[in-house]
């Protein structure tokens, strides 16, 4: 609980400094804003113990059991559904898809109607998780077979700024961002139980240098496939 | 009463979220692994755990600070507010509050997102507590919070966004060349966590706002971009949190052997 109030004290500092020493203005609602003050604390504090007693571990356990199993096939195939279904009803990706066809639909690269801007929207987002879930299969392969990350990671950076110059301008910016939104709170504790489960479990790796790095993956392939969506359409 | 409902709502959509998650989890290990989960009911606690602090907490965020967040970014960003007359339009430096609410307002989202705060728990962990919690999430805001504000010195000036993207990889590719190579892969990965659900809506009020207060900038193209930028510049300050505690570390032995000699 402390720890909660700890790490929420920045934020309300600087909401509370900018409120009254520049803007010179009261706070509307203080009793509001203290009642979701604490609300926050106490979900912070829950969600931290419910990540250390059941995400944590079962991400893990799983990762020990998969390993064991030996099964490439199916350990592949858990990864890609866990990167695809968890990313496909995230509600900032859909939030950014319908964004993002708004911009498409001013731009002229889509006709400015409903059933065509949800197309572009529906299809935006299914780009989007099929790269997660192929970003997670990408990144377990690594973690299995050894493969240093930085290679792989810059080489989709390279991949990234070469794609730049063909993308469409509007899509650019969309597809820089949708990196970032794709990683939920959720998904992330899982994927890195996974990862370091999977390293700690294969002999030879390191938890530390090969078990992470899974979200990298998850966050630079929506920006290809989003630009890759921009230059077919 | 409305306070009950909304919280409801709150708690659905945080049903949707976990929902397809445990399903693939349970699938998985009944179906495929087909091994009994161990600690069964610690699990499933901790799944209602996770599921009631979520929603607890974006409950809270969205009655509480997030309005408040909004305001104060639209407010800031207004041209009275800032002194903007017509001549003075679209000089960067009159915007020298809005960097600095950028700046601090990256830094503590970042501080609180729990997302983050998970990562470093496992990379504490599994470092056998060489890298620090605080240290690392201090690292990651420090890198959020220049990012922001370089996003919105962007958005104020105009300036291209993928100029400012690929010379950041380029720095980040040079700079991975140089770094103790256990810390990479951490690096990368907090890049990647830093924008959830505390610093995207605020950031994205900011941009938002910038892009419409200022002639000439088309909020639906100029308002993207930010959560680029903060989570580029996250990878880059990790590096470097890395490569000064290895310098540190090696001063400090340099040091020791000195005095031993002595």
């Amino acid at each position: 609980m402390l720890e909660s109030v700890r790490d929420l004290a920045p934020i309300i500092a600087v909401i509370g400094f900018f409120q009254l020493v520049i803007l010179r203005q009261p706070i509307p609602d203080l009793g509001g804003l203290l009642i979701g003050t604490v609300l926050v604390v106490l979900g912070l504090t829950l969600f931290i113990h419910g990540l250390k007693v059941g995400l944590f571990p079962i991400g893990e356990s799983m990762a020990h059991d998969f390993a064991r199993k030996g099964s490439l096939f199916w350990l592949l195939a858990f990864a890609f559904a866990l990167g695809f279904g968890t990313t496909v009803a995230e509600p900032a990706l859909i939030a950014v898809a319908d964004e993002a066809a708004k911009v498409a639909a001013t731009g002229g690269m889509i006709e400015n109607t409903d059933p065509a801007r949800e197309s572009y929207a529906d299809g935006l987002r299914l780009t989007v998780a099929l790269s997660v879930g192929a970003a997670i299969v990408i990144g377990v392969l690594r973690i299995i077979k050894g493969w240093p990350l930085q290679f792989l990671i810059v080489g989709g950076y390279i991949g990234v700024v070469i794609m730049t110059f063909f993308a469409p301008p509007e899509i650019i910016g969309i597809a820089y961002d949708s990196g970032g939104v794709t990683t939920s709170t959720i998904t992330v504790p899982l994927v890195t139980a996974l990862g370091v489960g999977l390293a700690s479990s294969i002999q030879g790796r390191n938890p530390l240098t090969d078990g992470f790095g899974l979200i990298a993956f998850a966050s630079l392939t929506p920006m290809i496939f989003v630009m890759g969506y921009g230059i077919m359409l | 009463m409305s306070y009950l409902s909304h919280f409801f709502e709150s708690l659905l959509s945080t049903l949707h979220d976990v929902l397809p998650i445990a399903i693939i989890l349970f699938f998985f290990q009944l179906a495929i692994l087909r091994k009994r989960i161990l600690n069964l009911r610690q699990i499933l606690i901790g799944f209602v755990f996770v599921l009631l602090g979520l929603a607890f907490f974006l409950e809270g965020l969205e009655q509480a600070l997030f309005p408040l967040g909004k305001l104060m970014a639209e407010q800031l960003t207004a041209s009275d507010f800032l002194g903007i007359t017509e001549d003075s339009l679209g000089n960067w430096s009159n915007y020298l509050w809005v960097y600095v609410f950028a700046f601090a307002i990256g830094f503590s989202t970042t501080i609180a997102e729990p997302s983050l705060i998970a990562v470093a728990i496992k990379a504490n962990q599994v470092s056998g507590g060489a890298i620090g919690t605080w240290g690392l999430r201090i690292a990651v805001a420090i890198g959020v919070a220049v990012g922001i504000s370089l996003g919105a010195y962007r958005i104020v000036t105009g300036t291209p966004l993928h100029y400012y993207i690929i010379v950041g990889y380029v720095l980040v590719v040079i700079q991975t060349l140089y770094c103790p190579k256990s810390i990479i892969a951490l690096a990368y990965d907090s890049g990647g966590v830093t924008t959830s659900t505390v610093t995207v809506p605020l950031v994205a009020a900011l941009g938002l706002g910038l892009a419409s207060n200022i002639p000439g900038r088309n909020p639906l193209l100029d308002g993207f971009g930010l959560i680029a930028f903060a989570s580029l510049f996250p990878i880059m300050s990790v590096m470097g949190y890395a490569q000064l505690s290895e310098w540190r570390a090696q001063r400090d032995k340099r040091s020791r052997s000195e005095n031993v000699r002595s």
